[in-house]
């Protein structure tokens, strides 16, 4: 009797999960209405998906003439939605990141940030923006610098995870070493740059989606989806490896191997969406959090919901960022830090309690 | 044919030499208890056995060399149960039971994988905390949850690395108990590192003492524990009582152990 309420217990645990990944779902494609309706035009979030649909069946979609002379389709298709899409990738790639390399390493402190990849990604920009100098020209500079310097870091990370008898909190002293040194780098290059120069990359720094296009979304939406399928079934090797690396082993998987792997596969997903908007290193530190505490452990769930958490808050976050203060717009990566922040802090103080 | 054969196995971390020429086989049924001073090397032969380390010398698994096994394929064959690491991650019970049914399952979780996790549970006497956090646990209630894990596992061969050592005297005897009781029900090959002679000697049909990475001597708890092998692997003077049949070790006093005396 007592053995059956086990597996009910875990069947309802499962349910709830779902449930969760269903309601956020839901969530997102509500706030995604909204944040298309924001901009200087004014639509109605009715109108912003009918506009969505009309972009997307030409044909099937009888729009009413108002909207047509607003030329909504065009402002939806053209400037909004393709933000609104890029702040949805980026969240969920970066919170999955955040997520795996936690998972990996067994530590809370796991992120892009903690782990130097994004003051990498930061250095590389602050050389192409205050040298001039670059793997790439032209408004590709600052992009290719950025990325490369991200997935040098990787590298090193990546590295280290395959020398053998490196442990995870090594690896996470090394990855704040790294923090420290690309962010002197930066520093240096701050001291000596033009004042003009100096405030474009501290601008490159907040993180923000004011520069997204339909091209750069669609290079972030490549990596992802190339990249997250292979990590959700490989989701019970993380479960296997939060348990530690003997019981992972002993549980069939080749753990070095899979530790490198994943590690490398978070941080071309960090590397790809922080090089077009600069620094975000909130939500892969705290998606993860607050999504372990609302669902438990297993990745299996914990993987697409913690990414759909990073996908509302980061788009949330902007959705906030442009409305707060009239006329101006807050770089979302102060945003989401000021937002999620006492959230978080809440959920954590609550769960103390429990 | 044995289940487990080691022959030859040597280890070294680095330039330190942990294991020396460890050979033994081992048949379904039976219950080995790994004894011998901290620092012998019980544990670099355990995580030998289930080849987490790369040994020198051969393990032969059901007739087949371990190196010719890949991981998952050992993981079938193999379960382990490691000495308190400390590290815990914060799943439930069940999820944590249900985790030795990674070797078997691809994705998704059947019903019969949550039978397997629900008859371990019960056989552990821990139904009754199967929602319950495995951080919330008392060391007591985790190592049985561990010890779930491994026999969820549906593996032959179970390597436990000091099991009991985190438990009362009774929560002792219940696991030894079960250790045993598996072995010779279901065919289970134990291989069992133990620090408590006396519970070694009462559940384990063989014994094999290690002493600076070598052999010291194997062979059945009668024929094995003397004065003289307690001796000669820790360096203390005991007395060596017979309880039914099983041996039973009583230190001497710490400032007798100069001069060895007889108890009555």
């Amino acid at each position: 009797m007592m053995a059956e309420t086990g597996k009910q217990e875990y069947t309802r645990l499962t349910e709830k999960r779902v449930l969760f990944i269903v309601g956020l779902i839901l969530i997102l494609i509500a706030l995604a209405g909204v944040a298309v309706t924001l901009g200087s035009a004014n639509l109605s979030v009715a109108d912003s998906y009918l506009a969505i649909l009309a972009g997307l069946f030409p044909d099937a979609v009888d729009l009413p003439d108002r909207m047509i002379e607003s030329n909504a389709v065009g402002i939806v298709w053209g400037w909004r939605l393709h933000r609104v899409l890029f702040g949805i990738a980026a969240g969920f790639g970066l919170a999955i990141a955040g997520t795996v390399m936690q998972g990996v390493l067994r530590n809370p402190l796991a992120s892009p940030f903690t782990l130097g990849i994004a003051s990498a990604a930061s250095c590389g920009a602050s050389i192409a923006i205050v040298l001039g100098a670059g793997i790439l020209s032209g408004s590709l500079l600052v992009i290719g610098n950025a990325f490369l310097f991200a997935m040098l870091a990787a590298a090193a990370i990546y590295g280290m995870a395959r020398l053998r008898g490196m442990g995870s909190e090594a690896m996470i002293l090394a990855g704040i070493a790294l923090m420290y040194l690309f962010s002197a780098i930066t520093s240096l290059l701050q001291y000596l740059g033009t004042a003009a120069k100096v405030q474009e990359v501290v601008f490159w720094m907040f993180g923000s989606l004011d520069k997204s296009s339909w091209p750069k979304l669609g290079i972030v939406a490549i990596v992802i989806v190339a990249v997250i399928p292979p990590l959700l079934w490989r989701a019970w090797d993380l479960n296997a490896l939060a348990e530690g690396d003997e019981v992972a082993a002993s549980l069939g998987v080749p753990v070095e191997r899979s530790m490198a792997g994943f590690m490398l596969a978070a941080s071309l997903v960090t590397a790809v969406i922080i090089c077009f908007t600069g620094t975000i290193g909130f939500i892969g530190l705290v998606a993860p959090h607050i999504t372990r505490m609302a669902i438990g452990t297993d990745h299996r769930t914990l993987l697409p919901a913690s990414g759909l958490v990073g996908a509302v808050l980061l788009l949330g976050a902007d959705c906030l960022a442009r409305t707060l203060i009239p006329g101006a717009i807050i770089p979302v990566g102060i945003m989401t830090a000021f937002l999620g922040i006492p959230f978080f802090l809440y959920l954590f103080m609550r769960g103390r309690d429990a | 044919m044995p289940l487990l054969c080691a022959r030859g196995v040597s280890f070294a971390y680095n330039e330190r030499r942990v294991l020396e020429d460890i050979s033994f086989t081992l048949d379904a049924g039976e219950v080995l208890g790994l004894v011998g001073p901290n620092g012998s090397g019980k544990t670099t032969l355990i995580r030998c056995l289930d080849r987490i380390l790369a040994p020198e010398g051969e393990i032969h698994l059901d007739g087949r060399d371990m190196l010719s096994m890949s991981r998952p394929e050992i993981a079938r064959m193999i379960a382990y149960v490691p000495q308190n690491s400390g590290i815990l991650s914060s799943a439930t019970v069940f999820e944590t039971v249900l985790m030795g049914r990674r070797p078997h399952l691809r994705w998704s979780v059947s019903e019969e994988d949550k039978q397997t996790v629900s008859d371990a549970l019960s056989l552990l006497g821990i139904s009754a905390f199967a929602s319950r956090r495995i951080d919330r646990l008392s060391g007591g209630e985790r190592q049985r949850v561990f010890i779930a894990r491994a026999i969820a596992q549906d593996a032959r061969v179970l390597l436990l690395d000091e099991p009991t050592s985190a438990l009362d005297i009774r929560n002792r005897i219940e696991v030894m108990a079960l250790l045993f009781r598996l072995a010779e029900e279901r065919g289970l090959a134990v291989v069992a590192a133990i620090h408590d002679l006396n519970l070694a000697a009462r559940y384990c049909h063989r014994l094999l003492i290690l002493k600076d990475g070598l052999v010291l001597g194997q062979g059945t708890p009668s024929s094995l524990l003397t004065p003289g092998m307690v001796r000669a692997a820790y360096g203390i003077e005991a007395a060596v009582k017979d309880e039914v049949g099983v041996p039973y070790v009583v230190p001497l006093r710490p400032s007798d152990n100069d001069r060895p005396v007889e108890l009555p």
